[in-house]
């Protein structure tokens, strides 16, 4: 199937079969492979992109489905050498040890924020629920989402 | 030094790529013309294979090959940890399965294809007549007459039967004169590690020269090169092994797996590069498993609470096969840990390996300590109990007092040194213990369930004197090894044997580099991960990357330091002995307006124009380092939870960790290694658990059913430290990884019994669910008619 999105800002045309999946195509077709498989059934998040701005998991999307429209992933964040404010309070707070739920952290938390300008630890520890980490205890990836929020909000 | 480098929370300098998605992981790599294996397994936990019929999926396009045993000569997947005295029954392990299945997972066959997808749909063709035998999951059960025979090797499936003990008559003594006796039976239930990243693997052939390069999520690139060299049948000059990100291993990525070993072969076989990327189900049925014990433990004491002996008798299930270091966890790991920090005088472990038709069990994060941590702290909370008597004043009756040089406990292990009351102390302070009892006995009078847990352990890390490995039948040597180069131009390229996955040693070993040698952090480059860049080393576990790669750095760095003075004093025609250093300057006693930097020395060392006498060309120093002692990190650790009595809910209110791994290189860093270790702690205390049915089917077989903890679990942890320097150590560090995993789970656990002590509840099996923890209340309600409502 004929295919056309447009990833990172760039429109890609692809010839690929119905049932690959979106994650597949943006690592294998576009060898974007900053978004990273971790559990093939949805819940760890570290597949997580923007698909028209909004946070889906790329593992349960078909590439078909993303036809016509606009995908984000980490790779799209910062503009030029100029991190994402996101990126950076991760790095800033130690929100990362092996880095590979990294990636679909920072994407899920962007867009929380976008809602969500100003959220309660509380709610930020929730609305991590689909983004797994096994290395940090959470800790300080709370603490770079309530810092890239001052940030952004500032 | 205006602000010291040592000590410093700097920011990773790992992130950048991280965060940008630009680090390349092993499922990462694409070769031109790669081939991709998907390994068909045994949906049985114990079967025999009467045939395997590989034409149907041979025949799909885009399959170029399916192989089976059969199809092979490749030596047995080796157990590397053969503990003496134990009658070990080394149990074959192919790469393949032959003649029978061991577990659901257990490898039949490869199949070979243009691509993944092409691949697993072949992998689906392969029919295999299987001929189902009876499962055994328990290992108590495994080891019973008349349980089904996984090996014929081993009668009554035993792998080993393992005691370390003070002196049985002693033990025998203590616990028939005891005034106190308490018993705990314990399930150290099964955890699946769960690293984000699951394994993978890819294997590039260079025909011409004869040469393999495997790419491979690994704790331990030189032992996989080591391994997978002998059991693929190549020179181990010839196989490169690289890690290169590595996302998470906790201990499940030490072991060397056939998976790998395949991948190898294949890519000879074919002439192709091959790649395998495990699947999350697949992690979760053939990635090893940590913990899986079920213990009988008892306790001896005076009336007036000293402790005056343990013992316990532990079944350990190994799974179908004898993974790397399966044998060593339940025995040398764990049985020489049971006087945790206590003055016991008589102790004994009685560790029995049992196979069982499940998935092998390896190190998981603590691996044998946190168990050991587990039933000395639970049964000390017991002892309080049944004497009535506070648990902190229980502990302080029996801690070690104070020492900074060796104390032996009735084990024979010499821990380097410690101030446990320090700790404990420190702890109670930031939890306000005295009044925490207060409101916890003024809210059980409104009907609250509030607990106090209170932990204090220490730990066996820095794994170790590579004697004490030859001692203990562990098939390597334990020291590490590094090479500090300084480039003309004063760049410093650090290489190391360790292959840190996380933990953040590129920031910490050029840290400790900046601080011995004075060049800023950014002129200093670690490498590690790669067999033919880096010198030898034994791995990242046992938390002994700082606590001995560590070491072998700063020892490192001391050489250059010594070299660069000497080419400092001939550049200021002064005798060495009457130079004097300062942040990366070399003077003249009493001048230190007139010196030498240290890449002046370096430049001039390296030209090489006009050396000193017998001084050789260059600014180079490699250092070997074998540790004279493990290091044993402590710490003391208090929980507050709250039980909900209507559905059995535990909320985790307050966690207070105050731990003590001598001098923190970059504190920020220990912090995130305690928050991880905490989390992983507290997953098995609440959550976490494998779970297999009487078939030997894992119903946690996806991360939709295995509980990993979420945010939403946990409070603000609170966290603090106090410093003892190991005293062998050059730099006194001690190791943090896995302080947060072992002393959490108890903690937790003694939290939520304290917290049901007016039901008079005094065991619940892990995770402590909120179904588990509900049930027991109701069975403690219908039983005594206590607990109100």
């Amino acid at each position: 199937m004929k295919v056309s999105i447009t990833v990172n800002g760039k429109l890609y045309v692809r010839d690929i079969e119905p049932r690959m999946l979106l994650v597949n195509f943006i690592r294998e077709e576009l060898g974007l492979t900053g978004t990273n498989v971790g559990c093939d059934t949805s819940q760890c998040g570290a597949c997580t992109v923007h698909m028209d701005g909004r946070a889906i998991k790329s593992c349960t999307c078909f590439a078909v489905q993303a036809d016509g429209r606009q995908v984000t992933t980490i790779e799209g964040m910062a503009s030029g050498d100029t991190l994402h404010p996101m990126q950076e309070a991760f790095w800033e707070k130690h929100g990362l040890q092996c880095g590979f739920c990294t990636p679909g952290m920072i994407m899920a938390t962007t867009a929380y924020l976008k809602d969500h300008p100003n959220p309660t630890e509380a709610e930020i520890r929730h609305a991590l629920d689909g983004n797994f980490c096994r290395c940090t205890g959470y800790q300080n990836i709370v603490a770079a989402v309530k810092t890239a929020a001052e940030k952004v909000g500032a | 030094m205006a602000s010291r480098i040592f000590g410093s929370g700097i920011k990773r300098r790992e992130d950048p790529r991280l965060i940008t998605g630009k680090g390349k992981f092993t499922g990462d790599i694409m070769l031109p013309h790669m081939l991709h294996m998907v390994v068909v397994r045994s949906p049985y936990a114990h079967a025999t294979i009467k045939h395997i019929d590989v034409t149907a999926a041979a025949a799909v396009e885009g399959v170029v090959a399916v192989y089976t045993n059969a199809d092979m000569t490749l030596a047995n997947i080796p157990c590397a940890w053969l503990i003496p005295n134990s009658n070990l029954k080394l149990v074959p392990h192919p790469p393949l399965a032959k003649e029978k299945v061991r577990y659901v997972g257990d490898g039949v066959a490869i199949v070979l294809a243009e691509s993944r997808d092409i691949a697993q749909d072949a992998a689906d063709l392969v029919r295999v007549d299987y001929e189902a035998l009876t499962a055994v999951v328990n290992p108590e059960e495994a080891s019973m007459d008349g349980a089904p025979l996984l090996h014929v090797e081993a009668p009554n499936n035993i792998a080993f039967r393992w005691i370390a003990s003070s002196g049985d008559a002693g033990v025998e003594k203590a616990f028939a004169e005891a005034d106190v006796v308490v018993k705990e039976r314990i399930v150290q239930q099964r955890l699946q590690p769960s690293s984000m990243e699951t394994r993978a693997a890819v294997a590039q052939w260079d025909s011409g020269n004869e040469e393999m390069t495997l790419w491979v999520s690994s704790q331990n690139p030189h032992i996989a090169r080591f391994v997978v060299s002998g059991v693929a049948g190549l020179p181990e000059h010839k196989l490169r092994v690289i890690a290169p990100e590595v996302g998470g291993g906790f201990g499940a990525k030490l072991p060397i797996y056939p998976d790998e070993v395949l991948t190898v072969w294949a890519a000879r076989k074919l002439d192709r590069p091959v790649k395998w990327v495990e699947s999350r189900s697949e992690n979760y049925t053939v990635t090893t498993h940590g913990r899986d014990h079920i213990e009988y433990v008892e306790i001896a004491a005076t009336k007036e609470g000293k402790v005056t002996a343990l013992r316990g008798k532990v079944y350990a299930g190994m799974g179908g096969y004898l993974s790397t270091a399966a044998p060593g966890i339940p025995t040398i790991a764990h049985g020489l840990m049971y006087s945790g920090v206590y003055t016991i005088p008589n102790l004994r472990c009685e560790s029995i390996g049992v196979f069982t038709t499940t998935t092998p069990v390896d190190a998981y994060r603590g691996a044998g300590r946190p168990e050991a941590t587990f039933l000395v702290e639970r049964l000390m909370d017991k002892l309080a109990d049944k004497l009535g008597m506070d648990p902190v004043v229980l502990r302080r009756k029996n801690l070690i007092p104070p020492f900074a040089n060796g104390y032996t406990v009735a084990m024979g292990i010499t821990y380097d040194s410690g101030n446990y009351e320090g700790a404990l102390a420190k702890a109670l302070g930031i939890a306000d213990y005295d009044q925490l009892r207060k409101e916890q006995a003024e809210a059980r009078t409104k009907g609250r369930y509030i607990g106090i847990g209170v932990t204090t352990y220490a730990e066996l890390c820095g794994f170790g004197p590579s004697a004490v490995a030859g001692a203990t039948g562990f098939q390597g040597g334990l020291w590490e090894s590094a090479i500090v180069r300084v480039s003309p131009v004063g760049k410093v390229q650090v290489l190391i044997g360790a292959s840190p996955h996380g933990q953040g040693e590129e920031t910490t070993f050029a840290q400790i580099i900046s601080d011995e040698l004075g060049f800023p952090v950014k002129d200093i480059d670690v490498i590690h991960g790669d067999t033919s860049r880096t010198p030898m080393g034994w791995g990242t576990y046992g938390s002994r990357t700082t606590a001995v790669g560590g070491a072998a750095l700063v020892l490192a760095a001391r050489k250059i330091k010594e070299k660069a003075r000497a080419m400092a004093a001939h550049l200021l025609e002064a005798a060495v002995e009457d130079i004097d250093y300062d942040d990366g300057k070399f003077f003249v006693k009493g001048s230190p307006d007139k010196f030498k930097t240290i890449q002046d020395a370096t430049l001039m060392a390296t030209l090489a124009w006009n050396l000193p006498p017998g001084m050789e060309p260059g600014m180079e120093a490699s250092q070997f380092y074998d540790p004279p002692n493990f290091t044993y990190p402590f710490g003391a650790h208090i929980a507050v939870v709250e039980i909900d009595p209507d559905t059995g809910k535990v909320d985790l209110k307050r966690y207070i960790a105050v731990d003590d791994c001598g001098p923190q290189i970059n504190p920020v860093i220990v912090k995130g290694q305690v928050h991880g270790g905490l989390a992983q702690g507290i997953g098995q205390a609440l959550c976490e658990g494998a779970v297999y049915d009487d078939n030997g089917q894992l119903l946690t077989g996806a991360m939709t059913d295995y509980a990993i903890p979420r945010a939403d679990m946990f409070p603000q942890f609170e966290i603090d430290h106090t410093v003892t320097p190991s005293p062998h150590h050059p730099i006194g560090v001690k190791g943090i990884g896995e302080a947060g995993t072992i002393a959490s789970t108890p903690t937790i656990y003694n939290a939520v019994i304290d917290a049901l002590k007016p039901f008079g509840i005094e065991s619940i099996n892990m995770p402590l669910t909120a179904p588990r923890v509900w049930a027991a209340i109701q069975e403690a309600r219908a039983n005594h008619a206590i607990g109100g409502r």
